[in-house]
């Protein structure tokens, strides 16, 4: 729509000349390709399972708990201890959702995603038409990295959604007690919740990434979305392994769960902002790689 | 009508440098290992021709249509698409050029009519707003409007192919590259696309046809270009084409069944046909070279039946084979046509 606008405004009638595209004629072929990538069935397939890890969790916990007591006194596997609170408040389903979920699950449905971009499209050869169209390489480049950090958002929101609405079904709601002790009314827990997811999909930028410049580099996308998936166990494993402390910080998923301290009062800045800026940086450099590659390789598929 | 003959000029002269919709000059791909896809070609094709580009698979016709479109860079020397070069003015010049590049891609899982609107959202000067309109008039033209809520993973490869196409016919074109297009088509799918390919020609849309079936070329082409090994063998008018072989190789072949066989060499030799042979009741000979000043033949070939049967020779089959281009293709690369380069 607001591409009709943008055009409508720049050439009335075009007649055999070609048509001056508008400024924001991108967001047409951006349109496109997030309703095609929400309408493939591989992509739903990944949504419902990242739907069900919540209510597994949640299961998982009322059964566990069926004779009162806390669950999981060891405070889980997924590091800040959310999952003693569940039983007491359903919010905190949410947040040990995305605990859950962040280390393999979403990076692995990322890694789908971005692997398949481009190299999905130069595998079935649909990406010569779009760049006979003339799509444009850099173009195409920005709207396939932008669809998949659509993908990051949505598929956390759909993580903390199904958790929320598991927590409510299976669980008490009301004033969240936050990690640092104090306790706030549910409404700004929401609103904390919130922000969390949001701060959990930004997490996701740099594996996003990482898989669009090595869908760049292949015409299989079954290969990409591997090499992509099995990049991130490898780091996900280094990133265990104490005698690489030195390296560690530089590993995109080190930082991941900081976002608990989103949960403290006041907030602790320092691990977020490290996250956000390895994130970026991430970003920053493996979207150049992926460009440069990408704007000067020979299309042969 | 007869091709006017010309002295036998080995490479035709390239049309008048005026306006050439597709100009390259020593375009060269070679891939790694150093093999040389395409050797120095220079093409050049002329606006409001139908232009076949003929030759085996492997010649290196695809590399030249993905070097044309800025798929891939050239190794060497320069292509010129509608008067800009390639690939650097490709968002000037792609919009107005529709194509079809080794076969048609699809999305399996978006019917016919998406995987239009798809495409169609790729390209920068698509009005946005007659976009459903232009698609449901491609989607006609090609004869695909029934079928354009179909899964495309569900159509035949004549139904890809017509897809392909009408992605090419989304916007008026000023070219239209045409990799293959009758490929996989049955008989009748074939005669539509050729008729769809003579009346955009007509409307003045400059057709740049790649195919190995020569037919196909003599029937639909004004001009064609020949490759064989990634280099171009010879470009021209078909009537030039055909010419050459006829100055090399005479004007055809008369083949006169009779069961005299020894009468009919007799009244033919005075005729001034060469090369007689006689195979039980048929008798063989090079027709005479035709050498008019006007380019007209200087005599019928109903005037040598005439003369046999008023000779009393007893004519039960005449026929006369002029060269086709498949002459002109095995004349010039001296090898059959679908040996691979």
């Amino acid at each position: 729509m607001s591409q009709a606008e943008v055009s409508g405004a720049g050439t009335p009638g075009a007649g055999a000349a070609p048509r001056r595209p508008g400024p924001l004629w991108s967001l047409g072929l951006l349109r496109s390709e997030i309703g095609m990538t929400f309408r493939r069935w591989r992509t739903l397939a990944l949504l419902a399972v990242l739907a069900g890890v919540p209510i597994l969790v949640g299961i998982a916990v009322k059964i566990e708990t069926g004779d009162g007591g806390p669950a999981g006194h060891g405070g889980g596997d997924g590091g800040p201890a959310f999952l003693s609170q569940v039983t007491n408040n359903g919010l905190f389903l949410v947040f040990t959702s995305l605990a859950v979920t962040l280390p393999f699950f979403l990076p692995m449905a990322i890694g789908v995603i971005a692997g398949d971009s481009l190299a999905g499209e130069a595998n079935a050869g649909t990406l010569r038409y779009l760049l006979v169209a003339p799509a444009g390489r850099t173009r195409l480049l920005l709207v396939k990295y932008a669809t998949t950090l659509a993908f990051c958002l949505v598929a956390t929101l759909v993580v903390a959604l199904s958790a929320l609405a598991v927590g409510a079904l299976l669980f008490p709601l009301g004033d969240v007690t936050l990690l640092s002790g104090t306790s706030i009314p549910f409404g700004e827990g929401l609103l904390r919740a919130l922000a969390i997811a949001c701060v959990v999909a930004l997490s996701l930028m740099g594996v996003a990434a990482v898989g669009l410049f090595i869908s760049t580099l292949t015409n299989s996308g079954i290969a990409a979305m591997a090499t992509t998936v099995g990049l991130l166990i490898t780091v996900q494993i280094l990133d265990t392994i104490p005698q690489l402390q030195a390296i560690q910080p530089y590993l995109f998923p080190h930082y991941w769960l900081s976002f608990a301290d989103l949960l403290r009062d006041p907030v602790y800045w320092d691990g977020l902002q490290k996250n956000i800026g390895l994130q970026a940086l991430y970003a920053v450099v493996f979207g150049s790689a992926a460009w440069a590659r990408f704007t000067t390789r020979d299309v042969t598929a | 009508m007869p091709p006017p003959p010309t002295a036998g000029s080995e490479r035709a002269v390239p049309p008048r440098a005026g306006d050439r919709v597709i100009e390259t000059q020593g375009l060269t791909k070679a891939y790694r290992g150093g093999q040389l896809a395409v050797d120095r070609l220079d093409l050049a094709v002329p606006r409001g021709s139908v232009f076949g580009f003929l030759g085996p698979n492997g010649s290196g016709k695809t590399t030249t249509i993905r070097m044309l479109m800025g798929l891939i860079e050239p190794t060497a020397g320069s292509a010129r698409v509608l008067g800009a070069t390639m690939p650097g003015a490709g968002r000037r010049v792609l919009p107005r050029v529709g194509a079809l590049i080794e076969g048609p891609a699809l999305y399996g899982f978006l019917s016919g009519r998406d995987n239009l609107l798809r495409f169609d959202a790729a390209d920068p000067t698509a009005d946005p707003r007659t976009r459903a309109e232009r698609v449901g008039r491609a989607l006609e033209r090609v004869g695909l409007a029934a079928a354009a809520g179909k899964k495309a993973r569900a159509y035949s490869l004549g139904m890809k192919q017509r897809l392909g196409l009408a992605s090419a016919l989304l916007q008026p074109r000023e070219l239209l590259v045409l990799d293959e297009p009758t490929n996989g088509l049955d008989p009748q799918g074939m005669r539509e696309i050729r008729a769809l390919v003579r009346e955009l020609a007509a409307d003045g849309t400059t057709v740049f046809l790649s195919s190995h079936l020569l037919d196909e070329v003599e029937q639909v082409c004004t001009h064609a270009a020949v490759m064989a090994r990634g280099r171009l063998i010879i470009q021209g008018t078909v009537a030039d084409l055909s010419a050459t072989v006829l100055g090399s190789r005479g004007s055809g072949r008369l083949t006169v069944t009779t069961p005299d066989p020894a009468d009919a060499v007799r009244v033919l030799k005075e005729q001034g046909v060469t090369d007689l042979r006689v195979t039980d009741d048929r008798v063989s000979g090079e027709l005479p070279t035709t050498a008019g000043p006007d380019g007209q033949e200087p005599w019928e070939l109903s005037d040598l039946n005439a003369a046999l049967v008023h000779a009393g020779v007893r004519v039960r089959g005449f026929g006369a084979e002029r060269p086709s281009l498949e002459d002109v293709f095995v004349h010039l690369t001296g090898e059959g046509f679908d040996v691979a380069g």
